[in-house]
């Protein structure tokens, strides 16, 4: 039997390339969106098969690890935090692949004054910095970073809720653009969710170095 | 009041006052009675354990709850098997032995002088890693301790062994054959029955040493859910290799190394997030 520390090298390292994988997905979406380049944006959509296919292996191989090693303490709370970790990249996937599709639906490009308004550039450069966080702390088991992700995710929350605001302002200002406001503000949630999620990764970063469960508390 | 247990295994001189006339009235109805108000039915206070030069046990002291299952875990040669002993004085035949500290069962230091030996070892019943059933008939071997502590109503060792047998959830499987030789019992049924002859004297301990080791995992499990079903009435520890086991079965898991006891906690603790480095490297299989 193969050692117990090598089949956690492995799943490491499929869990290092589904973060990689979703985290492309979003900036393909971003820029596709942002831009309108439906090339992109289907290769977002064409990507999506990747991740699944991914998605399916970790939870797979995650099963077999815990079936044939009966993980405990340190490996059990790593087999558990993965299969949470994979569960939410994959929804990550799921927020580009809609972005993407909104993208296509929409033809055309966004008003550049909206895009700016809305603080697009400033939320998707906060969720690359979250990404990061993200990243450092599952390779390097760093608590400090994996927490710093909290904060974040609070700017993207006020963007988030600034937005309705412009957008309820703007409508009334410009009603022929009524489609493109409600498209920026679905696909600003999509950006939303996005971080949320990423919140949850390192909930359960958190939980596989420290033991510390985070779930449902307000203070991180 | 003071409890059967207390009075006996003190070997009280006024022992007659209150227990001798239940038995020599009828000792086969006399009842132990549970210690009141205590917190713990087992401690150990500064326990070391030497066997001429090399010291066995260092300096352990634990507290174990009465009606709870305890696992002992760690290395061949750790000392969990010495100090599992050391309840019901195992060790005392061994040559070289000694042992500082203190024991206390329900309050009762068991190493001091006066303790009767037989009355611990009726009190805390021991069940070991290889079925050892006697070449004697299945009701012969609950009966034997029976026999040996004087009850001779036959109709009461009856109903003894039949509780012992359903207790130890053998009882279905034997009935009709209780006069058939133990011997002819596949190695689970075996260990069942040494768990029914254990339970037969109606001990308040009962102490395992790898009980399960020798047996298939259906025979394993029977006995895993027997245990976990006996702790409604006793207490319990186990020692065990098997981590799962001690995982699934037990409440409360110690962990030795090197005659230390290294840590002490819930068993949920333990097997999710132990305190000490050194617990995790053992369950998690990274040495030991």
């Amino acid at each position: 039997m193969i050692n117990i520390d090598e089949q956690r090298v492995a799943l490491n390292k499929n869990g290092e390339e589904m973060l990689n994988l979703a985290h492309k997905q979003v900036q393909l979406a971003y820029e596709a969106f942002t831009a309108f380049d439906t090339d992109l944006a289907e290769e977002v959509l064409l990507k999506e098969n990747r991740i699944n296919a991914l998605d399916l292996r970790i939870e797979k191989d995650t099963d077999h690890f815990i079936a044939l090693y009966s993980p405990v303490a340190t490996d059990l709370r790593f087999a558990l935090a993965l299969l949470k970790i994979n569960y939410n990249l994959e929804r990550i996937g799921d927020q580009a692949f809609d972005i993407a599709n909104h993208t296509i639906d929409l033809n055309q490009k966004l008003v550049p004054e909206l895009v700016d308004r809305m603080q697009f550039k400033l939320m998707f450069e906060t969720l690359e910095s979250m990404f990061k966080d993200v990243e450092n702390a599952f390779l390097n088991e760093n608590l400090k970073v994996a927490r710093k992700v909290f904060k974040k995710d609070k700017i993207i929350n006020e963007i988030n809720t600034k937005a309705f605001d412009i957008v309820a302002e703007d409508a009334v200002k410009s009603p022929e653009l009524i489609r493109q406001y409600l498209m920026a503000l679905v696909v600003m949630k999509k950006f939303e969710k996005i971080g949320d999620l990423l919140k949850n990764i390192s909930e359960s970063i958190i939980y596989f170095v420290d033991a510390e469960i985070l779930k449902h508390k307000k203070k991180k | 009041m003071e409890s059967r247990f207390i009075s006996e295994i003190n070997g009280k001189k006024n022992y007659n006052n209150t227990m001798s006339a239940i038995m020599l009235k009828k000792p086969e109805d006399a009842k132990i009675e549970a210690p009141i108000d205590e917190k713990y039915k087992l401690q150990t206070k500064d326990v070391n354990v030497f066997y001429g030069d090399f010291q066995a046990i260092k300096d352990v002291s634990i507290n174990i709850k009465p009606k709870s299952i305890t696992a002992f875990i760690g290395p061949s040669g750790c000392g969990k098997s010495t100090f599992l002993r050391l309840f019901n004085r195992m060790n005392d035949y061994i040559e070289d032995f000694k042992m500082e500290g203190k024991i206390k069962i329900d309050d009762i230091n068991i190493y001091k002088n006066k303790i009767q030996l037989e009355q611990l070892r009726k009190e805390v019943g021991m069940v070991f890693q290889k079925p050892n059933p006697f070449p004697k008939s299945i009701f012969e071997n609950v009966a034997y301790g029976l026999k040996i502590q004087g009850i001779s109503t036959k109709k009461l060792i009856a109903d003894r062994v039949e509780k012992a047998l359903i207790q130890a959830d053998l009882w279905n499987e034997v009935k009709g054959n209780l006069n058939k030789s133990a011997l002819s019992l596949s190695g689970g049924q075996q260990q069942r029955l040494c768990i029914a002859r254990t339970l037969a004297v109606e001990p308040s301990v009962i102490l395992m040493d790898e009980p399960t080791s020798a047996l298939d995992p259906i025979s394993t499990s029977k006995i895993e859910e027997l245990i976990y079903q006996l702790k409604q009435d006793y207490t319990i520890i186990i020692v065990t290799h098997n981590m799962q086991q001690a995982a699934r079965i037990s409440d409360y898991t110690a962990f030795f190394y090197m005659g230390e006891l290294i840590e002490f906690d819930k068993t949920k603790k333990i097997f999710t997030n132990p305190e000490k480095k050194r617990t995790e490297n053992y369950i998690t299989g990274r040495f030991g």
